[in-house]
């Protein structure tokens, strides 16, 4: 089983480059349980969007 | 398209500076890159070829420029990695057996909060703050794009220092904008 901490490194890699199949799959399962991860990887992508936001000032 | 005219060019000044500002956070490191910019832009118009916007031409001489100096930047001052206290910062964020101490909580819908202009304060002030070295990676990756090949070459690191740097950054930019902006709407 994945921790959260653990969650939290693959979520913030799942950013930069590809999972591997095994790895995607053990972080749905947590993902599936975990609300705080959930919300950390939604948060992720918008934090994403707000620097673009910021960057390209629309 | 024709050439850019010095107009056009001057009108694109304040998104350049933008744009730079956030990736080297220092007012006058940001002005003399763009300005560098403005001057490659007047100097090399005739090579325009007007393929692409004035702005995506101009957004790719200063994103060579920014690159140019962080590579300038590193060399001559190498930043210090301060391993250990950043490791406890990663640490103080979870439990002992890896729940987090303060779970993330929900942001609502994606497009209302980035259309709320005190979610935008409280992601500006967090970027501002962020630590000199995770900040110079942080905004190579998400301002700049670069892959993460082209990073560590850079800044000649490897892969797995780079994941960690940028996950510690972004735990700790998620956590500040969760603080600020909560207290904001609070």
């Amino acid at each position: 089983m994945l921790t959260c901490k653990d969650a939290s490194v693959l979520l913030s890699q799942a950013q930069d480059r590809p999972l591997g199949l095994r790895l995607r799959l053990f972080l749905q399962l947590h993902l599936l349980i975990c609300r705080g991860c959930s919300n950390f990887n939604r948060q992720l992508a918008l934090i994403r969007a707000a620097v673009r936001r910021v960057r390209d000032d629309v | 398209m024709s050439q850019p005219g010095t107009e056009e060019l001057e009108q694109l000044r304040p998104y350049l500076l933008r744009y730079a500002l956030l990736q080297l956070r220092d007012r006058d490191s940001a002005e003399d890159v763009v300005q560098e910019t403005m001057l490659a832009a007047l100097e090399g118009r005739a090579r325009f070829a007007g393929k692409s916007s004035a702005k995506t031409w101009l957004t790719g001489i200063l994103k060579h420029k920014i690159i140019d100096l962080i590579r300038r930047r590193a060399r001559e001052q190498p930043l210090a990695s301060d391993d250990e206290s950043e490791a406890d910062a990663v640490d103080a964020i979870f439990q002992r057996d890896g729940h987090w101490q303060q779970p993330p909580s929900d942001w609502g819908s994606p497009s209302r909060a980035l259309e709320d202009k005190r979610f935008r304060e409280a992601f500006e002030l967090c970027a501002r703050i962020m630590p000199q070295r995770n900040a110079r990676v942080f905004m190579m990756r998400e301002v700049l794009e670069m892959s993460t090949e082209e990073i560590c070459k850079e800044l000649d690191i490897t892969p797995t220092n780079l994941w960690v740097i940028l996950h510690r950054a972004r735990l700790a930019l998620r956590e500040c904008i969760e603080i600020k902006w909560g207290a904001a709407t609070a």
